[in-house]
């Protein structure tokens, strides 16, 4: 039948086939044909009533419980030792729940090791110090230059503090927040119908009504499907809010004008002072270069020469 | 079997539009067309908007809705290999001298489609048996068209010289002969099962039936049924008969029946599918030569010239073009319009700079509108055209409209560039319309700077209509061989010719003469000029 039709079939748009509920027991037209079946076929029935009264088994739920839960522990030091064997760090934290002093040397991103690690590239580590009234990071600086990265590092170190883990630096304080709170740029999702800004808006809204001065919140280019000079407004707003709040925060912006308000430590990726168009990868404490207008347009649009060099594929 | 009139190997598929929904126009609604297209990326939007393509699609299609949504997504979906540029072109050829032929298959494809969807829109496609049963009927619709398209192939073979043709009647001359279609109206007929079942099942899980098939099955012995219930089982035969009033065991043996189908069914759902699918790309790939054809006719009465033009490698750099027009502007006005001469052989970047009002817009736009029908197969809007085939083209244009401020506008100029680059790669083409003007001239010619220079350092070629004098200057007197620059031609009297010349950028673009015709017309920009002169 087949190769009849087998000149009309390949490529096929679709395979047909149709579902019939599979039940474990039997209708009595199948329990019928199986009856003739088993009596055309008595030798290998027989065996069958046999073998279901013998077995039966169990397993014990606690012993079932431990073995899920400590996997947990075992693939975390696991994980620790191809880390400490780059020479990387990693130490249990002192935590505090009043103190909002931070201090750690030497850390690094998680998600982004376990890829350097595995094709051998060089891990750069980066400090995380605020001191007396320093609440919030405020990072700009070249694109690729470490700022998400930063911002991430941040966040896993308070996250897995919580967790109670060894956590990636030497010397690590840490402040036990409520919450960690994160706005990262988002793909526009077409079922929520909303802009870009808008539901930028929206979720750093519904984050400042959870957040409480214990909580840590972590910011990654918000607004940038605005103009400037309404992102530099509404990023000045957001900041203000989380002054007031005297929470932990790292911003990372387009915006240099944001890196100059109160309780703010200015944060820069790094180039290479021989060469701007090498990355270092260093986050360094310093103020922000401020660059002209519509160049920080281009720059957020990804519009340099060496963007555009970067971004299109030969 | 597949028609392959767009691509020498494979399927033409639409890829955005109602084509997507069903190949009956007449199931598509008005208010779905939107969401049907709303897949189509911002990119082609812009290039839609920009070259006014709308106006050309709506030309071809002569206001033939199936039309109009096979050349959308064909010149939408250009092509950088030029050997399909080349068999394309060649097909074009011949529907021009066979026209009336071409029109006869068309109408098969389209009526055969309109019967298919008659036949099986009513069933719901998910029981085994139903699907057989319709996929019976359909199939047994498509082997009479077949028979039509082959008489006609039989009849014309000789004419048919393009490739594809060429191919596509023969395929159908071979694959269809007397005696396979006999064995197939055979084949049909058994499948109808009209003289009982019989079925091979396997013992599975749980001692369930599994594998559940149809075997060949020549139906029982005449009997009568007293005769039936007397006769002695043979031995290793069981047999037993559903009560009438057991429903749910009829239910039952249903199921089994429709589970041995299942893969009957799938093969003739998949052999009718099969050709359906054929007459459908049938009807698509021949209603973008219609387009053509159509589009063809139209500019020929209004005496403008139409050619088929000459695609060069990708990577190679070989515009050049004799009476080049903008064809949505022609096919907006009455008269004829005026057309452009270039040579940009060898050239990376074009500049096109001067008078306002001066052509310039409509020169980018027909370069654009040349290229894209280039890479469709289609012939062009000059009387004559090569062009090195690009990757992709892009389109970058000032926007009338400004609702926002001065700083959004150039945020948004800057955005929109930035998402034409995420698509971008090496010999892509693009063109620049007045682009990174929003703001002051130092600063724009500084942002245009870098993003041609690097443009031109990856490989893309640059079509560009500036005003911006400082970028335009700098570009000029760097003195590369590889850029041309041109100029909308403007008289000492401040009269347009709308010829696009070569020429270095000036320092005004005549702006002053616009101003000068709408706010004093009775002084002449020459009188203006001269007492400036004086003073």
């Amino acid at each position: 039948m087949v190769n009849t039709f087998a000149r009309f079939l390949d490529e096929p748009a679709r395979y047909f086939h149709e579902n019939f509920p599979d039940y474990p027991e039997m209708n009595h037209i199948e329990g019928q044909i199986l009856d003739f079946v088993a009596r055309l076929y008595h030798d290998v029935f027989s065996h069958l009533e046999l073998f279901r009264e013998r077995y039966d088994l169990f397993l014990d739920s606690t012993i079932e419980r431990f073995d899920r839960e400590v996997q947990f522990y075992f693939a975390y030091l696991q994980f620790i030792d191809t880390c400490r064997e780059k020479g990387l760090s990693f130490s249990l934290p002192v935590v505090s729940d009043t103190d909002k002093n931070l201090r750690c040397w030497d850390g690094f991103d998680l998600a982004l090791v376990t890829r350097l690690v595995r094709e051998n590239r060089p891990v750069i580590c980066n400090n995380f110090i605020l001191e007396g009234e320093e609440r919030i990071f405020v990072i700009t600086g070249p694109n690729q230059g470490g700022k998400t990265t930063y911002a991430r590092t941040f966040g896993q170190l308070h996250y897995l503090a919580r967790l109670g883990c060894p956590v990636p630096g030497r010397e690590v304080r840490l402040y036990l927040c409520d919450q960690i709170y994160t706005h990262f740029e988002k793909e526009e999702d077409i079922e929520n119908l909303m802009s870009k800004l808008e539901d930028d808006l929206v979720r750093i809204h519904d984050i400042f009504t959870k957040a409480t001065s214990r909580s840590i919140i972590i910011i990654n280019e918000m607004f940038t499907s605005t103009t400037v000079q309404d992102a530099l407004f509404l990023g000045k707003q957001v900041l203000k809010r989380a002054i007031d709040l005297d929470l932990l925060c790292t911003y990372v912006t387009f915006l240099d004008e944001l890196t100059k308000l109160e309780k703010t430590v200015s944060l820069v990726s790094g180039v290479d002072a021989e060469n701007p168009d090498i990355r270092t990868y260093k986050i360094e404490r310093r103020p922000a270069d401020g660059l002209s207008y519509a160049h920080a347009i281009a720059r957020k649009n990804r519009l340099t020469y060496q963007d555009i060099m970067e971004r299109i594929k030969s | 079997m597949k028609p392959y009139l767009l691509f020498q190997n494979r399927d033409f598929y639409p890829k955005w539009g109602m084509l997507q929904k069903s190949p009956l126009p007449d199931r598509w609604r008005e208010r779905e067309y939107d969401s049907y297209w709303q897949s189509l990326p911002e990119v082609k939007r812009m290039v839609i908007q920009d070259l006014e393509l709308d106006i050309l699609f709506q030309a071809m299609a002569r206001e033939d809705p199936f039309i109009l949504e096979v050349v959308k997504n064909v010149i939408l979906t250009g092509v950088s290999d030029i050997s399909t540029i080349i068999y394309r072109q060649n097909i074009l050829k011949y529907c021009i001298q066979n026209h009336e032929i071409i029109r006869n298959v068309y109408e098969i494809a389209s009526d055969t489609l309109l019967k298919y969807y008659k036949a099986t829109s009513w069933y719901s496609g998910k029981s085994a048996n139903s699907v057989r049963s319709t996929s019976i009927r359909s199939l047994e619709l498509f082997i009479e068209m077949l028979v039509a398209l082959r008489d006609i192939a039989q009849e014309h073979a000789q004419r048919f010289e393009s490739a594809g043709f060429k191919t596509l009647f023969t395929t159908i001359s071979t694959e269809c002969t007397d005696e396979y279609l006999t064995e197939v109206r055979e084949r049909l007929k058994a499948l109808k099962l009209e003289n009982g079942i019989l079925i091979s099942v396997r013992l599975g899980k749980g001692n369930k039936g599994t594998d559940y098939a149809l075997q060949e099955f020549r139906g029982l012995k005449r009997m009568s049924w007293i005769h039936r219930i007397l006769t002695k089982e043979e031995p290793g035969e069981y047999s037993f008969t559903i009560a009438d009033r057991d429903i749910s065991g009829f239910k039952a043996l249903g199921e089994i029946q429709e589970k041995s189908v299942n893969k009957i069914a799938n093969t003739l759902l998949q052999a009718s599918e099969h050709l359906a699918h054929f007459f459908a790309a049938l009807k698509t790939e021949l209603a973008f030569y219609i387009g053509c054809l159509q589009l063809r006719e139209t500019l020929m009465q209004k005496g403008q010239p139409v050619c088929f033009p000459v695609p060069y490698e990708v990577g190679t750099r070989n515009l050049s073009f004799q009476d080049l027009y903008d064809v949505c502007l022609s096919l907006r006005l009455e008269e004829p319009v005026i057309g452009n001469d270039a040579n940009a052989a060898e050239k990376d970047l074009v500049i096109i700079t001067g008078a306002n009002r001066g052509g310039k817009s409509t020169f980018l736009r027909s370069i654009g509108q040349a290229e894209l029908l280039l890479q469709s197969g289609c012939m062009v809007p000059a009387a004559s055209y090569s062009s090195d085939v690009c990757i992709e083209l892009f389109t970058h244009f000032k926007r009338e409209e400004d609702h926002s401020m001065k700083s959004g506008k150039f945020d948004e100029e800057l955005g929109r560039m930035s998402r034409i680059i995420d698509g971008m790669r090496s010999n892509s083409l693009i063109l620049l319309n007045e682009s990174f003007a929003a703001t002051n001239e130092r600063e724009g010619s500084e942002i245009s700077k870098q993003i041609v220079n690097a443009l031109l350092d990856k490989r893309i070629k640059v079509i560009c209509v500036t005003h911006l004098y400082e970028f335009s200057k700098a570009l000029y007197e760097e003195g590369r061989e590889t850029a041309l620059f041109l100029r909308a031609e403007r008289k000492p009297d401040g009269k347009r010719t709308y010829k696009v010349r070569e020429g270095m950028p000036l320092q005004t673009s005549y702006g002053e003469d616009l101003y000068n015709r709408i706010f004093c017309r009775s002084v002449t920009p020459n009188t203006k000029n001269e007492s400036v002169g004086i003073s």
